[in-house]
């Protein structure tokens, strides 16, 4: 049985300058770069796959059998084509706050990833999508790409191996929509980020119509420590079907938010133990497990194990792991709609359902949290819900509709409310926020 | 007010546009860089810019415009020396975000994207910029303030149109709007090494684990010959699970629900 909290990635968050090459190097980093060297790319793939890493980025697909997707053999469709790694760094689903500080304190966990990856699956360019509003992250990203450059971890002759593999740090531009792997290959390629209808897959045409892996960032920082501690060792930690460590995002009302690396299937009443609990006389009200996209969870689902198939059992999905805790001074309408008018906002504009639907979602939202609602909104709410889930290329409508469906399922009478009294009324803003003098209730 | 008259794109800019072209497979996957350091050095992305990046790449001026309109980071007005951006998304809203703006708002005279009088400050509600354990949060030229208040808020603005130096709870001092849109094109400031490795937030679990004696499991010696004949055994077995399971596996996965976006959520 692992220890409750198992620094692994965070390990050396707290060392003196831990962002430079030194620092790395001296909690063996790079050493996992030198054991991949001299295994045969498909033994690396069969290690990670072996080891059962699952993405990181909400998903949680197997990270070694995406790289088995890469056709190798010249004679197959995209073969004989260049392979491309690309690093999701474009960490913005609401409440998500995991990759950042690991690239702004652990760059070159995640740059030795890279070159691990890359040798993987054969890849000789490899790029680093980080979102353009992360201005130190960008120059921590950069640094130390420089620095590995200068150490021979990258470049045409990787230690000396004859192996090339190459690292461009590409900043975006703000839209929320490039976190979808396809929309993040065309905006890689220097267009407006759209998704592309799929199949071709982009393991087989993905950048520049070539096979490409997209896996999320904490994904490939997770891959040198599984080269150096093996399979048995990753699947030490976890539950049967997701292995190994991960980070856990405590946000909101209460007392230690922040960042948790612990085993796969911790509960957040563990967690909440661990963060010191919630604000003082604060309740649980509703809570996401992985961001605004995943349905929200109640009170009654505090020792749900985290893990994607116990949270998936809870009718909601284990997301990017980002645990925004909510307590009763807080209007369920009031947040609804906030995530509503982010996704009309950063809805691409492709698909009509997505487009026109959050549109008219946040209309009847609106009135709602001013106390305007009519008669029959929240089936309005419902039918609209039901128009956009399932009917666009990728799953930004489909995760707009999460906490609506989600919210009524579990808060219908504050819905019904709105149609008579402001949610400001009912729960003022005030006595939520991180300066109010007191809880009140 | 100091960015009253726009530099024009010289020939030392378009060398350096050049140079974040060749930096790329293909030339194209640069416009987003170029954009920003068009931004750097005009002040926003002007008919002059698009232009330059259309010529420079071999596309029509409505297709650079299509990219530079798509993406909120680009403006195509002149920004203040900093851009403030209070996070508004759910979370830090609640946490008192909203307060926070309404307060800034009427503390200089500006809604939503506009430039105070003295051109110091553009004001701007922004997304979820993935600093939730900080909430409630503001970033000034895309920098972390984190935990603010009305009243921080407030000072922080009056520091920075006096000119004062302000540095960020997690990076560098303040340098300014344009100064950061020419580190995000592609060109290092010199600043990596300033501030710490991570807030206090960060390190919450790390301390907890630090105080508690809690660790990973050891990691085991390395000569341990059963994992090496393992390896072995998947190895001749990778191929052929490979191409036998590939294509029923990939249509799962891409068909999977959980295949949201943001936060490399599409990580399927």
């Amino acid at each position: 049985m692992a220890d409750t909290l198992t620094p692994v990635l965070s390990r050396g968050w707290a060392d003196e300058r831990s962002w430079t090459r030194e620092a790395y190097e001296a909690r063996d980093g790079y050493s996992a770069l030198r054991t991949a060297l001299d295994m045969a790319p498909e033994e690396i793939v069969a290690l990670v796959k072996d080891a059962g890493l699952r993405g990181r980025g909400g998903a949680g697909f197997p990270t070694g059998m995406k790289w088995s997707f890469i056709p190798q053999d010249t004679e197959s469709p995209g073969g004989g084509n260049p392979k491309y790694l690309v690093v999701n760094a474009d960490e913005s689903e609401p409440g998500t706050c995991k990759d950042i500080p690991l690239m702004m304190a652990n760059p070159h966990e995640l740059i030795e990833g890279v070159v691990i990856a890359s040798l993987a699956i054969r890849a000789e360019q490899a790029f680093v999508y980080v979102r353009g509003e992360v201005l130190h992250v960008v120059r921590r990203l950069r640094a130390a790409c420089r620095e590995a450059y200068e150490a021979g971890y990258l470049g045409a002759d990787v230690m000396g191996s004859g192996r090339r593999v190459d690292l461009v740090i590409h900043a975006g531009a703000g839209a929320y929509i490039c976190g979808e792997e396809t929309a993040l290959l065309d905006s890689l390629e220097g267009r407006r980020g759209q998704p592309r209808l799929r199949p071709p897959f982009p393991a087989v045409e993905g950048l520049y119509a070539s096979p490409t892996v997209i896996n999320n960032v904490e994904s490939i920082a997770s891959v040198p420590a599984i080269v150096r501690g093996g399979v048995d060792w990753f699947g030490s930690m976890g539950t049967e079907k997701s292995k190994g460590f991960t980070l856990y995002s405590l946000s909101g009302h209460v007392k230690r938010p922040g960042q948790y690396e612990a085993p796969l299937g911790i509960t957040l009443r563990e967690l909440l133990d661990l963060g010191g609990g919630l604000r003082d006389g604060a309740e649980l009200k509703f809570w996401t497990p992985g961001g605004s996209s995943t349905p929200i969870l109640t009170a009654e689902h505090l020792d749900v194990p985290l893990d994607y198939e116990g949270v998936g059992a809870a009718g909601s999905m284990l997301g990017t792991k980002a645990l925004q805790v909510f307590d009763q001074t807080t209007s369920v309408v009031r947040c609804v709609l906030r995530w509503t008018e982010f996704y009309k906002h950063e809805s691409c504009g492709k698909c009509t359902p997505c487009r026109e639907g959050t549109w008219w979602l946040v209309q009847v939202l609106q009135r709602l949290d001013a106390g305007q609602g009519r008669e029959g909104d929240v089936e309005l709410l419902l039918d609209l819900c039901d128009n956009i889930l399932g009917r666009s290329f990728c799953a930004l409508g489909d995760g707009a509709t999460s906490p609506i469906t989600s919210a009524i399922q579990h808060f219908r009478d504050e819905f019904e409310a709105g149609m008579h009294t402001p949610s400001a009324e009912l729960f003022p803003p005030a006595a939520s926020t991180l300066f109010a003098a007191e809880v009140s209730a | 007010m100091s960015h009253d008259v726009t530099p024009p794109i010289d020939e030392a800019t378009t060398a350096e546009l050049r140079e974040l072209m060749g930096r790329y497979p293909q030339a194209r996957s640069a416009l987003l860089p170029m954009l920003h350091l068009v931004q750097a050095v005009q002040g926003s992305v002007t008919s002059e810019g698009i232009e330059t990046c259309a010529e420079l790449l071999g596309l029509t001026t409505a297709e650079v415009s299509g990219v530079a309109t798509f993406y909120t980071m680009y403006k195509r007005r002149t920004m203040g020396t900093h851009l403030v951006g209070v996070c508004t998304n759910t979370l830090c809203a609640v946490m008192g975000g909203d307060a926070i703006f309404e307060r800034l708002s009427d503390h200089l005279d500006v809604g939503n994207d506009e430039t105070t009088a003295d051109g110091q400050v553009t004001l701007e509600r922004i997304e979820c910029n993935a600093a939730c354990d900080y909430a409630p949060v503001l970033t000034v030229n895309w920098e972390f303030l984190d935990r603010q208040t009305p009243e921080s808020a407030v000072d922080l603005v009056d520091r920075l149109r006096a000119g004062e130096p302000v540095q960020a709870s997690r990076g560098a001092t303040i340098t300014s709007w344009r100064d950061a849109e020419r580190v995000l094109a592609g060109f290092e400031d010199g600043r990596a090494d300033e501030g710490p490795s991570a807030g206090d937030a960060s390190l919450a679990g790390l301390r907890i684990a630090q105080e508690r004696g809690w660790s990973a499991p050891p990691i085991p010696t390395v000569a341990d010959s059963e994992t090496a004949d393992e390896v072995a055994r998947s190895k001749e077995t990778a191929e052929a699970e490979a191409d036998t399971r590939r294509a029923e596996d990939e249509t799962v996965a891409e068909e999977s629900a959980a295949d949201v976006k943001g936060g490399g959520s599409a990580d399927g």
